[in-house]
């Protein structure tokens, strides 16, 4: 019977099984970055959005205070989106020749609510509260980033269980005064002896069993 | 696939055989099934299998079938799944028999005495229980505290951190209110200031849904105290701030 294969075929063989691993890894290597880069983290990422509400305007500039849009945000899971009366507070007066707020407008003469995007949004089999994080004193820039410089909203952080947990196994990296956690200037790191005073003065524990968040 | 070799035996043993022949090549067509030939087959059904389980049964964990706040739904016209309360409404312990306090008015006259007790309950300031409770200078602080906190959140924007009326969003060209140091709001009753949050004024929008009415009382605390920061008699210092005074005079 005839030789099927050429012998240089041996080394050929070799080759592609050593060469298999390697594209193994890569692929896997490949796949693991994919899902860390923004286009499946939505890092960094607009949204379209009905009215182009800018934070940078509002918080910024005009120096608004998160509550006064976010009213729920210290006693309740969710922060809220402020309702199209809120809008209306100001431009009833400003702006009411503007293009771009006609959307508010029509929604505030129609009863019709906006249908604003989300950008910020856990899996339903996580169970997250907002109001725990404001009394344990982690500023909302630590979580959204500095809200105070974004035209449109993004995400600042991938909301990965592993993000959570850097945070929840070592909350004196990121704790800071009560008082300033709404202050979007504010987004330092306090010194080990200032950090860890806090964190006994807050009673803050390290909560990572599995049922602190998938209840 | 220690499944698959050990299948024949009992596949064929079940056969019932009549003639030798047409046993063994029944044998055969088993063997051939039971070598590989069943994969096609089967595979092709766990695959129509699995694509109607994805049409109809299969459910996202993390798009689970309820409704979070706010979220939309196709259900209600308007596309919202949280309900606006029919008017009327009156939710567990949230009756306000105590027009007064609720309404910053009787009979459409504006209350005249602040009512402590009750904003120092409402903000639970005060331990539950008893009746008679003190009112001290200690809870009254700390229902200053809140009400500065909050009229910085939703009044400075317009009324300016001093209550002088020229806030940032009136320097960005929204009609300028008044000042809160003139002769007519300082001897505005407190009932008039609450009414003024509560229902607006003119072209002030009212902060009734944006501010609960404990918190809208606090305010009007601090607007009083603000007031007084800017009209005190020097008589009526405390020693300790009369002995600041010359100094901050000197600076320029
Ligand atoms: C004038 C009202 C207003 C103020 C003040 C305001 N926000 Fe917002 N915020 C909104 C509106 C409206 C949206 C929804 C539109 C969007 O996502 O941009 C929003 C969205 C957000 C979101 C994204 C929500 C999502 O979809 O996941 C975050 C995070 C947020 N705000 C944080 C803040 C923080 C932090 C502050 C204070 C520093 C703040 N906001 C102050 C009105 C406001
Ligand atoms: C406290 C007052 C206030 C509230 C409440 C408010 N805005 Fe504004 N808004 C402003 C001011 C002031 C500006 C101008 C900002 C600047 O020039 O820096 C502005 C600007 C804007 C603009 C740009 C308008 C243009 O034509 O350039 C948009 C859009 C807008 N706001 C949307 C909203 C929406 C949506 C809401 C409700 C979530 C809202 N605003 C609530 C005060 C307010
Ligand atoms: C510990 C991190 C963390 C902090 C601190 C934090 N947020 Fe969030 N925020 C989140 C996460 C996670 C979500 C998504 C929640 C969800 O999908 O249910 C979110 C969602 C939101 C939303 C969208 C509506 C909602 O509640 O889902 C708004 C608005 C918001 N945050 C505002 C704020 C403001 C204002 C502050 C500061 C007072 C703040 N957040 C502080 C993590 C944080
Ligand atoms: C920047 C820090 C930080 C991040 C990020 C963070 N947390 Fe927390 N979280 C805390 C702190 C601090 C506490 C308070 C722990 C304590 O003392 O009970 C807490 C408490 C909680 C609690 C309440 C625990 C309880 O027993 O009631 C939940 C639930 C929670 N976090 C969920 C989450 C989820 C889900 C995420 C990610 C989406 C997250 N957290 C991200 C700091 C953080
Ligand atoms: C601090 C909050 C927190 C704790 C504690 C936590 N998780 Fe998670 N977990 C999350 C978040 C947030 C997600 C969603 C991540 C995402 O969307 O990528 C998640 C997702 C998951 C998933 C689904 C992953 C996927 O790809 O969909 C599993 C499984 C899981 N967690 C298991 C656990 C187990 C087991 C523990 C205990 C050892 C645990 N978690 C503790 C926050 C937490
Ligand atoms: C969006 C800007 C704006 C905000 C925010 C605002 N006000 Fe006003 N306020 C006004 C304007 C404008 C007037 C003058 C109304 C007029 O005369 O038409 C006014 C007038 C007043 C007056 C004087 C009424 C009188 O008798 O002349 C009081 C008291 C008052 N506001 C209290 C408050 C309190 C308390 C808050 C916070 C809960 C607040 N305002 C928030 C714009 C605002």
């Amino acid at each position: 019977m005839p030789q099927i294969f050429h012998p240089s075929m041996n080394t050929i063989a070799r080759v592609s099984i050593f060469g298999a691993v390697f594209i193994l890894t890569a692929i896997i290597a490949l796949l693991l970055l994919v899902v860390r880069s923004p286009y499946v983290t939505d890092v960094g990422v607009v949204r379209e959005q009905p009215v182009p509400f800018s934070h940078k305007h509002h918080v910024g500039d005009v120096g608004l205070d998160c509550r006064y849009c976010h009213t729920s945000v210290e006693d309740s899971s969710f922060a809220g989106i402020p309702p199209t009366k809120t809008c209306m507070n100001c431009h009833s007066q400003l702006f009411t020749e503007s293009a771009m707020l006609q959307p508010v407008r029509d929604s505030f003469a129609t009863g019709q609510p906006l249908h604003w995007t989300r950008v910020h949004d856990v899996p339903d089999f996580v169970y997250f509260d907002h109001s725990i994080h404001i009394h344990k004193g982690i500023g909302c820039v630590k979580c959204h980033g500095p809200v105070n410089e974004m035209p449109l909203m993004w995400r600042e952080q991938t909301l990965h269980m592993k993000w959570c947990l850097d945070c929840h196994r070592q909350p004196e990296l990121f704790v800071g005064d009560r008082a300033n956690v709404f202050n979007t200037a504010i987004d330092v790191q306090l010194d080990p002896v200032a950090a860890n005073a806090l964190v006994d003065k807050y009673h803050i524990q390290s909560k990572t069993d599995c049922y602190t968040c998938h209840r | 696939m220690f499944r698959v070799r050990a299948l024949p035996t009992i596949v064929a043993g079940a056969l019932p055989c009549a003639e030798r022949e047409t046993c063994a090549e029944r044998r055969d067509a088993v063997d051939a099934w039971t070598n590989g030939a069943w994969i096609v087959p089967a595979t092709l059904s766990l695959c129509v299998l699995l694509l109607v389980s994805a049409g109809c049964g299969y459910q996202d964990m993390a798009d689970q079938p309820h409704y979070e706040p706010l979220e939309a739904s196709e259900f209600f016209a308007e596309g919202q799944a949280s309900r606006p309360l029919i008017s009327g409404t009156v939710a567990r312990g949230h009756l306000r028999i105590d027009r007064a306090f609720f309404e910053g008015q009787v009979d459409g006259k504006p209350v005249e005495v602040y009512p402590w007790l009750a904003v120092a309950r409402q903000l639970g300031l005060l331990a539950d229980g008893a009746e008679s409770q003190e009112v001290d200078e200690h809870v009254r602080a700390q229902i200053l505290e809140r009400g500065q906190q909050r009229f910085n959140i939703f009044c400075s924007a317009c009324h300016d951190r001093t209550g002088s009326g020229q806030g940032m969003v009136v320097q960005r060209g929204f009609p300028a209110p008044p000042s809160y140091h003139s002769d007519r709001l300082r001897a505005a009753p407190v009932g008039h200031f609450y009414v003024v949050a509560t229902q607006g004024f003119g072209r002030m929008p009212d902060y009734a849904d944006q501010i609960p009415p404990a918190d809208r009382w606090a305010i009007v605390a601090y607007v009083r105290a603000l007031q007084l920061s800017q009209h005190a008699e020097v008589g009526e210092l405390p020693p300790a701030d009369r002995a600041a005074l010359p100094a901050e005079e000197d600076t320029p």
